[in-house]
């Protein structure tokens, strides 16, 4: 199986491990990514908020990077599949002169990708070391799933895959309603005080709905509530120290590949301690 | 004999709830405004978002679903009702705008089907067009300029320079004052310690593009 892949900017930086474990993990169940020439930065937050032609454009120029290869594009990051998708909507209504599109892009995030069918199959298969005992608390965020005419979720008030692999892993996922509760994403910088207390939400759901560990498929998630807790812990005097994985860290994890501990090192809240306590690391 | 849509259209009185931060705590401030009614605002908000605002009427899901509405002065639906009024000064100076986090929760939920999200990046655009933005959200916008440089000078944001552009466009001394600029900096060294912070940046080979976009979007 093999389909493009658009890694975006986060996932040279920040979600570096995201980076690492997606393309070991899809190495091993046998997904071959073809990561997009020259690719550029979807514009984000900040280009809808400012500009609409640069919201267009901006992510245009990817999907005519990708037309004409025939694969899917397959994209980790939760903010540049919304873009890109918005784009693939619009560009099918209204071509743009300068960036040539037949629309035979099929832009579809990593997460919906990895929980088709056969690929669930496969993992299923592949699975060494289940995480048994491990329970998690699956964290959707915002846009994987909104809005539903453009992402075509169709759980999108309760979604289901990345449960349906954290437990095909072995891991058990807890109910919880705060799924696709928003995390601030870029208002971090700008506004901490707001993403805080939005975090703190999140973390006490978790904490009350028995979880051991937050799971995530979007760099702005990860990075807002795992750099948040030392700064949540020191307002509120309550110890936030619960690990934030990316789900295909896990999935490494449970096939028993290699890269794991590289990818855990990362974590500013350390998972090893946890991981050892369960006895899986 | 008073007709009840007469009195809608020529001038009406208009109770509007804002919230007021008081000593950290909000509270709800109720506003009697008298106001004549103006649709030019309507008219130019619904063209720039194509979204039909007209359809809304107050049913308050936006405002129940959204996630940030503890740090607005205005909620999402009385913004759409101001919006319908044309009290343009109050929306586009509004922190609203700002605070939206573009989470989608009200464009999904919305029984009209209008995007309210969307018509908040409209207004954010009008507003930055006309240089407003509110004091407690004058950061945001400052952000996203620095996000937007960044992408300009080599077709990808590079973290590090992103987060230094903005920095620099912000007030540092108060930063500096309130130890938050300290609390940045030892979370940036515990990044880079973790390889998570690329110093260098990846410039893509077409930055010559890119650039003619960004030259474009000025048009």
């Amino acid at each position: 199986m093999r389909v493009s892949y658009y890694p975006g900017c986060s996932l040279e930086g920040t979600a570096r491990e995201y980076d690492e474990s997606t393309r070991a993990v899809c190495q091993a169940l046998g997904i071959e990514l073809d990561e997009l020439e020259d690719w550029n930065c979807c514009g984000a937050t900040s280009a809808h908020s400012t500009s609409d032609f640069l919201s267009l454009t901006l992510p245009a120029r990817n999907l005519s990077l990708a037309d004409g290869k025939g694969l899917d594009l397959v994209v980790p990051c939760a903010a540049c599949y919304q873009r890109l998708k918005v784009a693939e909507k619009k560009l099918a209504q209204n071509p743009l002169p300068d960036f040539p599109y037949q629309g035979q892009v099929a832009v579809k995030h990593l997460l919906d990708f990895c929980s088709q069918e056969e690929t669930l199959q496969r993992l299923k298969e592949g699975v060494k070391k289940p995480l048994s005992g491990l329970r998690v608390a699956c964290y959707y965020g915002c846009l994987v799933v909104r809005p539903p005419n453009v992402t075509d979720a169709i759980n999108y008030e309760n979604p289901q895959n990345m449960d349906e692999l954290m437990n095909a892993a072995g891991a058990e996922s807890v109910n919880w309603s705060y799924k696709t509760d928003c995390c601030g994403g870029s208002l971090v910088l700008s506004r901490p005080d707001v993403v805080r207390r939005l975090i703190r939400k999140l973390f006490d759901m978790a904490i009350e709905a028995g979880a051991d560990c937050l799971v995530t498929c979007c760099p702005m998630c990860q990075s807002n509530l795992d750099t948040g807790e030392r700064g949540l812990s020191k307002e509120t005097g309550r110890d936030y120290r619960m690990p934030v994985f990316y789900f295909t860290e896990l999935l490494g994890l449970a096939l028993g590949l290699p890269g794991v501990e590289g990818w855990l090192k990362r974590h500013l809240v350390s998972p090893r301690e946890l991981l050892s306590a369960k006895g899986l690391l | 004999m008073t007709c009840r849509a007469a009195s809608c259209y020529n001038s009406s009185e208009v109770a509007l709830n804002s919230k007021v931060a008081e000593e950290g705590v909000s509270s709800l401030q109720r506003q009697v405004l008298s106001i004549t009614p103006d649709f030019s605002f309507l008219r130019e908000v619904e063209g720039a978002s194509g979204e039909k605002i007209s359809p809304c009427y107050q049913c308050r899901k936006c405002s129940s679903g959204c996630p940030v509405t503890f740090a607005m002065d205005y909620l999402p639906d009385v913004i759409l009702r101001m919006v319908q009024l044309g009290l343009k000064d109050r929306v586009l100076n509004s922190s609203t705008i700002w605070i939206c986090a573009s989470c989608e929760t009200c464009t999904t939920r919305c029984p009209n089907e209008i995007d309210i999200a969307g018509v908040m990046d409209t207004l954010r655009r009008m507003a930055l067009s006309e240089g407003r933005a509110a004091p407690a959200v004058k950061d945001i916008p400052k952000f996203h300029q620095a996000f937007l440089g960044s992408i300009k000078a080599g077709g990808r944001v590079h973290e590090v320079g992103m987060m230094g552009r903005y920095m620099l466009k912000t007030n540092l001394w108060s930063k500096l004052w309130s130890g938050e600029l300290l609390e940045q900096a030892k979370l940036g060294w515990g990044m880079f310690k973790r390889g998570k912070l690329k110093i260098r940046p990846h410039k893509i080979r077409q930055t010559g593009e890119i650039k003619k976009l960004f030259a474009k979007s000025r048009r």
